[in-house]
């Protein structure tokens, strides 16, 4: 029987489930003409969800539900920025969506349930726990990349995404139960110190491998990364920049649950460290080498989210709390990034024009000149060049595997870091270099809400670039204990 | 009075600046030009200041500012000049005038957004010439490549595309590895990316080696040394005027001051292993670049290959001071040889610069690079012809210009070293000389052969006011350098008797 305890413990999720529901009916009795309502609501929703996870943030860690669920500093972090990226994504949402007639309330509550399952994935404190987040943010997401039912494109990535996604949850679930085999355990606590005495080596090894392809898949690491190019440009553009941004933050709190609170002694750390830094040099270059070669910007971005895990694993391999820091740091800073890379073509795409092409974007300088800056500032950030946020973030992750004894893992990094530069300049390039291409004097999107907030997202990455001290010792003050 | 902030005030005035000539738009140019103008010109004033606050006889650091930048990382937002850098910061900010009254009319097409790449790159350069921090220096070594990128990217020549992105990514490679350098570095000092606790770190010479080579790659592709040169004429030749002018005269001299700050006080037992090295790939670029630079057809290029010709003795001025203080304990002549490194640096700003200026103007005129479409230019461009043929031997460095200065306490300084590498680099004279003069030759003198040549005007007040300016620096500086290497010679002191520190 759960005590009041519990409920307030868990009280942004629940709110956020009583409020998904009642958005749900709302759109059931409400005129399509009223859905700006909505629309608005849901953001309000998540903003209020924002201001639970901070407000009753605890001083100590607590569990709930007999240690099922951990609120601690890491979950309030990701928490609040999964929410925060989610509102964004809301907000540019909004004119694609009514362009292509999918302006409807579903995109909403899935996507709020997805987030819910977010919020229960980052604050695990069991198997059990995980699997059911992770569940909940997969199949909201499957409905999500289907949203455009006519599509072929949209349905097949939806298929390849569910297929992919239903193998990679089984591997987890499979690796799940020879663990719970070998240590007899389900709690990610008691695992920790089970982990260490168990008396079956060999099959809590196995299970771990297979907990690691699951990790892989959620994060889209080489060589688990197929179905994100696809899942990327079939999507709808207001789909992708949900996929894209907020349940990384979720991969990254996964693993860290898995890894750090279940597996985290340092007799089974160290299995972990090396598989994830091959994880890591192959999204690297899978991930750099084969995003020069695409001509489809949705593509391009999807090939850099591969690289980008690559960075974040760097950190994850780390494997002590300067790595953790970083990694997480690394995940809010992508999670930014990769919002403001699709806020921008959401910006620029109209209805029956997609901009999803690189070759899109030529001349923008000339058409629409601040856009332009915005996507200038979002390629060098997420290029890594100061004084931009990424290049922050970079320079974190490097250096935590220096510190880590891999500095030939660093170097690795420095090496893709430079070819991973040339295709972010050729985006650059096209925008500023070249002319318009007659006949595509597309004019951008009007919507007030969005260039405003597009804005101010891409000058975050530029003023983040000054001021990234406070949210990296916040990011350290959650591995500080 | 406002002291304990001008190097912040110089740095963050042209970046700043910069907002309001983008707010001009490109429906207000004048206003946009006047702008930056205006944010050139007080750069300049504050950078005055600065000199004439500055106390020439203390090789002190000077002007410090230090604040906690990110507490978390003990990275420090720390300032501070000494003579060197004060020199270099004078020329960049006097540079910063000319190449905006330089693209006056010139550039027609988004003049807003050229001035203000300008101004952004203006401060960017500043800020690497006064930071204390490695951290601090890294991010303004590296952000002035974005400014640069858009320059010869949108306001290039034919080829601007191919040369801008080679010239991005091969500096962003040569700097990359000192970034894994300075981590390496920090995390052995225990958490701190600051210059002097570097330089006071002890460190194993494999270690040195390793960083030498991060370092040297780094500052060998921005000086740009032999073989790592080859985006140099690209981006020369490609970048409209303005752009080479700034490459030439300042950022190269990022390279040689990076040897200075990094190279020298961090790794000085590896640097002496390796200054061999340096000064055998110094010589190649004087005596191997001046013959290439020789067979060129295109101005540009060719200029641009002098300059790498004459970064030479930069790199081998340094260097030599090495071999003089380990091995013969010469403090004297590695002064002298480290003075003329400085001077060199600040003579080839001018010099060069001058000479893409002059560069540009025919090209705005002609539209094309190519020696043999000129012949005869001085019989209808006397006022230019005068002034060109005064850089052109101030480039092959004839004595009275401050091209001459330079090379020869480079080359005396040498010959107590090696009389051999004295010798080597004493064919400088005689390349350099040949280079230009035979350029000079072609496009000045002789018939005019190209129906167009015989309609162009001569310069106008603007481009005469660039030239003139550019002409007093060159004259004032060869015929009177004793300011400049007394502004620069207490820190120069300081360097020289550094070197001798063992670190192993």
């Amino acid at each position: 029987m759960p005590n009041m305890n519990d409920i307030l413990i868990l009280l942004p999720e629940l709110y956020l489930v009583v409020a998904a529901c009642v958005l749900l009916l709302l759109d059931a009795f409400m005129t399509p003409a009223r859905r700006g309502v909505l629309h608005w609501l849901s953001i309000g929703v998540l903003l209020i969800a924002m201001y639970l996870v901070v407000a009753g943030q605890p001083e100590q860690t607590v569990t709930a539900f007999n240690g099922m669920f951990v609120r601690d500093r890491v979950a309030e972090i990701l928490k609040v920025f999964a929410l925060l990226s989610t509102a964004l994504v809301f907000v540019y949402a909004r004119p694609y969506l009514i362009d292509r007639k999918l302006y409807v309330g579903e995109f909403y509550t899935l996507t709020i349930f997805a987030v819910i399952g977010i919020m229960l994935l980052v604050s695990a404190g069991n198997l059990l726990t995980v699997y059911l987040g992770l569940e909940l943010l997969t199949l909201s997401s499957y409905a999500l990349v289907a949203l455009n039912r006519d599509s072929s494109l949209s349905s097949e990535a939806a298929i390849k995404y569910f297929v992919l996604g239903a193998l990679a949850s089984g591997m987890l679930l499979y690796g799940m139960s020879m663990v719970y085999g070998a240590t007899g355990t389900l709690d990610l606590v008691q695992l920790h110190t089970a982990a260490v005495h168990n008396t079956m080596p060999n099959l809590l090894l196995f299970g771990l491998i297979f907990m690691i392809v699951g990790i892989g898949f959620k994060l889209g690491a080489a060589p688990f990364h197929m179905w994100i190019p696809d899942v990327y440009q079939g999507s709808p553009t207001a789909v992708t920049i949900f996929i894209g941004s907020a349940p990384k933050l979720a991969a990254f709190g996964m693993a860290y649950r898995l890894l750090e609170s279940g597996m985290g002694d340092p007799s089974i750390a160290h299995h972990w460290q090396q598989m994830l830094a091959v994880l890591a040099v192959l999204s690297l270059a899978i991930g750099n080498l084969v995003a020069i070669v695409q001509t489809n910007l949705k593509r391009v971005l999807a090939y850099s989210t591969i690289s980008h895990m690559g960075y974040l694993l760097l950190g994850l391999a780390s494997a002590n709390s300067e790595g953790y820091a970083a990694a997480m740091f690394y995940a809010i800073s992508y999670a930014l990034m990769g919002t403001a890379a699709f806020g921008v073509i959401l910006a620029l795409a109209r209805a029956g024009f997609e901009c999803e092409e690189v070759d899109d974007l030529k001349g923008l300088n000339q058409r629409s000149p601040w856009l332009a800056f915005l996507m200038l500032l979002v390629m060098f950030s997420l290029a890594g060049v100061p004084p931009m946020f990424g290049f922050f973030a970079k320079l974190m992750v490097l250096q935590a595997a220096v510190n880590a004894g891999m500095l030939w893992l660093a170097i690795v990094g420095a090496v893709f870091a430079i070819i991973g530069l040339y295709y972010y300049l050729r985006v650059v390039k096209v925008m500023y270099f070249d002319k318009p291409v007659e006949g595509t004097e597309h004019k951008p999107q009007a919507d007030v809400s969005l260039r405003f907030v597009l804005s101010l997202n891409a000058f975050a990455l530029l003023v983040m670039g000054f001021c990234w001290g406070p949210l990296l010792e916040w990011c350290k003050s959650a591995f500080a204990a | 009075m406002f002291n304990h902030f001008l190097l912040s005030l110089l740095i963050w005035l042209p970046v700043v600046g910069a907002i309001p000539v983008l707010l001009a738009g490109s429906a207000r140019p004048n206003l946009a030009r006047w702008t930056a103008l205006l944010m050139a010109v007080l750069t300049f004033a504050v950078s005055l200041v600065l000199l004439m606050q500055f106390n020439a006889d203390s090789p002190l650091k000077q002007f410090t500012e230090d604040y906690q930048w990110i507490s978390a990382l003990n990275v420090h937002y720390g300032l501070a000049v000494d003579g060197i850098s004060v020199a270099l910061i004078l020329l960049t900010s006097f540079v910063g005038i000319l190449v905006i009254i330089g693209a006056w009319d010139v550039i027609q097409d988004k003049p807003h957004q050229y001035m203000a790449a300008m101004l952004v790159l203006e401060g960017l350069m500043i800020g690497v010439f006064c930071a204390t921090d490695a951290l601090l220096f890294y991010a303004f070594f590296e952000a002035m490549l974005i400014p640069m990128f858009i320059l010869i990217g949108v306001w290039g020549g034919p080829r601007r595309v191919y040369a801008t992105l080679k010239f991005f990514i091969y500096t962003f490679l040569g700097s990359i590895f000192m970034l894994i350098g300075l981590i390496y570095l920090y995390n052995k000092a225990g958490g701190s990316f600051d210059l002097n606790t570097l330089a006071g770190l002890r460190l194993s010479m494999k270690e040195q080696s390793w960083l030498f080579f991060a370092f040297l790659f780094a500052f060998a592709v921005k000086v740009p040394m032999v073989p790592v040169h080859t985006w140099l004429p690209d981006a020369h030749v490609e970048a409209p005027t303005g752009g080479s002018v700034v490459l030439a005269a300042v950022m190269l001299k990022i390279g040689g001051y990076g040897f200075l700050r990094f190279s020298l006080p961090i790794v000085p037992d590896a640097s002496e292993a390796y200054a061999w090295l340096v000064i055998g790939l110094s010589l190649l670029a004087v005596v191997y670049i001046g013959y290439i630079a020789l067979v060129q057809e295109d101005m540009k290029k060719l200029v641009a290959y002098s300059s790498v010709a004459h970064m030479g003795f930069v790199t081998l001025g340094i260097f030599i001071a090495f071999m003089l203080v380990r091995s013969d304990n010469n403090l004297d002549a590695a002064k002298l040889g480290m003075q003329g490194a400085m001077v060199q640096m600040i003579s080839h700003g001018f010099i060069s610069g001058a000479m893409f200026s002059c560069i540009g103007v025919l090209y705005d005129r002609l539209h094309s690079r190519q020696i043999k479409d000129y012949g005869g230019v001085i019989n209808v461009m006397p006022w230019f012809g005068f002034f060109y043929l005064f850089f052109a031997m101030a480039n092959s460095g004839l004595p009275g210009t401050s091209g001459f200065v330079g090379e020869f306490m480079v080359i005396l300084a040498s010959f107590s070293a090696n009389p051999w590498i004295a010798l080597f680099a004493a064919f400088t004279l005689i390349i350099g000389a040949a280079y230009t003069l035979w350029m000079v030759k072609r496009v000045m003198w002789g018939e005019i052969t190209n129906p167009h040549v015989a309609e162009m005007k001569d310069i106008n007040g603007r481009e005469a006011f660039v030239l003139i300016a550019f002409a007093a620096a060159v004259l004032v500086l060869g015929v009177w350098p004793q300011p400049l290497i007394h502004l620069m010679d207490a820190s120069v002191t300081q360097l020289v008797q550094q070197l001798g520190n063992h670190k192993i």
